[in-house]
């Protein structure tokens, strides 16, 4: 923990090395993901519901899942950039130093500049949270922290399939952003809008449903009490996803001098 | 003690021709071609030993270097350094080692090469008053006082080189990879380099195994070399077995390479 510590550190100075372009990052990012909620506010222009769920209820689940994604996006950073990693020949250097492999590659990226993103779902989150009739509580706050949690961890361990994949091919494999960025985008709306099979998907296969729609319910009193802790079990996606990079570095190849 | 027996190493080399329509087919069905990096290279080299490590472009250097670092698993064959076997006792193999790649950066780019320091400090585990120790030593050997608030973008080749190998030895290694240190180094900064790894392999008896193309740091550094081509080990003596009659090693080493078709 201390060693992220000083990760985290060295790269917060490295970025102040270059304030503008932070800078105009966090800005782009806010204003990406800003038209995203312009959509979602035409959209209910036309239709006032989308299966059952308000407007206000919809920019509650956006604003979790986007904070859950950057959050994810800004700490894992390095797994999302894994290809670089191993094409650069970085990975011969973290596999030389005596920690473990996973705390050198998160450490290797922080991305700062996703607070802009975290900023807009925040806005957007409060937004919902004032004008909903959600009765908070403080099992409901629980709920959203352990959301937060469970979103990260999951988003998480999708990159470190990502990353590990790149062990096998070298290469990123773009079909991976379907499971990602996808992820975020089809966020948006609760899971279950997109139908049965879907929904069945991402509760068993890779547990969306489960950091997003089931507490969502449990948010707008719809849901069994139990769905407060759906979202840390989600946190059990991650152990499949440690032994898929296990398996990587133990195939690493490594590449010309 | 480094004690290397019987190592193979093989790579698998995807091949097509140049163009558009086998780049195409290649999608399809690829070919393959196995290449031994490393046919059955054994080797022993004693606490203290300054070893260089020669021999002709792919002919097998790197991979022998990150066979006995850790980061590569071979075939077959077996490698013992000080008792541990790099690939499978990685973490602890590595405390003792310092691996310099001539190429390629470790200190981070755009903050002080202090802070990189501060960091190694913390990924090695470094007890502070040897840290201070080793700091101030290292300071002193490569001359680096002037160096360490600057960032490490604004630091010409020869001087982040001088960093790069102190990075290398905050952590007191017992054995130092150096591969290719020199390339790309002007003169001042060649000797500067040379004179250091000299003294570092006198004082502190750290064994040095060095791989370059430049035969003038082989001459100033080593008695022994081993050279490889095409995956195995050709010669394992003193300089002089190439040197013959030759008037610089240079001429007799491609000699050599073009007698042995590598």
């Amino acid at each position: 923990m201390k060693l992220y510590g000083k990760y985290f550190m060295i790269h917060f100075k490295s970025t102040m090395e270059y304030k503008t372009s932070f800078l105009l990052s966090c800005i782009g990012q806010f204003l990406v993901s800003f038209n995203v909620f312009l959509g979602v506010y035409f959209m209910f222009q036309r239709f006032s519901k989308v299966e059952g769920f308000t407007y206000n209820e919809v920019l509650l689940c956006f604003g979790i899942t986007l904070m859950e994604f950057s959050l994810a996006e800004s700490f894992a950073r390095g797994f999302d950039m894994f290809p670089n990693i191993v094409n650069k020949g970085e990975f011969d250097r973290i596999m030389v130093r005596p920690r473990n492999e996973i705390l050198q590659v998160l450490g290797s990226r922080i991305e700062f500049s996703r607070i802009g993103r975290i900023l807009q779902a925040v806005v957007m989150f409060v937004y919902g949270f004032t004008v909903s009739d959600v009765h908070w509580n403080v099992q409901k706050i629980a709920a959203v922290l352990f959301m937060l949690i469970g979103g990260t961890v999951v988003f998480g361990g999708i990159f470190l399939i990502y990353a590990s994949i790149c062990f096998f091919t070298l290469e990123g494999l773009e079909f991976m952003n379907i499971f990602t960025d996808g992820a975020r985008e089809y966020g948006k709306y609760p899971v279950c809008i997109y139908g049965k099979r879907i929904l069945q998907l991402s509760t068993f296969v890779i547990p969306y449903a489960l950091i997003q729609y089931y507490p969502l319910l449990y948010l707008l009193d719809r849901g069994k009490s139990y769905y407060i802790l759906l979202p840390l079990i989600a946190c059990l996606f991650i152990i499949p996803c440690l032994l898929l990079w296990k398996l990587g570095v133990r195939h690493y190849k490594s590449c010309g001098s | 003690m480094i004690t290397m027996q019987h190592v193979r190493k093989t790579y698998k080399v995807s091949k097509r021709d140049a163009g558009f329509s086998s780049a195409f087919k290649a999608l399809f069905h690829k070919e393959y071609e196995y290449i031994h990096a490393l046919d059955d290279v054994s080797f022993t080299i004693c606490d203290g030993e300054m070893v260089g490590y020669i021999g002709p472009n792919g002919a097998g250097k790197s991979s022998t270097i990150k066979i006995l670092s850790g980061i590569l698993t071979p075939e077959e064959g077996t490698c013992l350094i000080n008792g541990l076997i790099p690939w499978k006792n990685r973490i602890e193999h590595v405390k003792n080692i310092g691996v310099v790649f001539g190429q390629r950066s470790q200190l981070w780019w755009d903050v002080p090469v202090m802070d990189s320091f501060e960091l190694l400090k913390e990924i090695y585990k470094i007890s502070t008053p040897s840290y201070n120790h080793n700091l101030e030593q290292l300071t002193d050997m490569l001359n680096l006082s002037e160096l360490l608030k600057t960032p490490v973008r604004q630091l010409s080749l020869g001087q982040r080189m001088r960093c790069e190998i102190a990075a290398s030895l905050l952590h007191d290694p017992k054995i130092l990879f150096l591969d290719e240190p020199t390339i790309g180094l002007d003169a001042v900064s060649k000797l500067a380099v040379r004179d250091f790894i000299l003294k570092l392999n006198k004082e502190k008896n750290t064994t040095v195994i060095l791989t370059t193309h430049d035969m003038q740091d082989i001459e100033a550094l080593t008695n022994r070399i081993i050279l490889i081509g095409k995956g195995s080990i050709l010669l394992d003596g003193t300089i002089d077995d190439i040197r013959k009659d030759y008037d610089s090693t240079e001429e007799a080493l491609a000699a050599f390479y073009r007698s042995h078709n590598i």
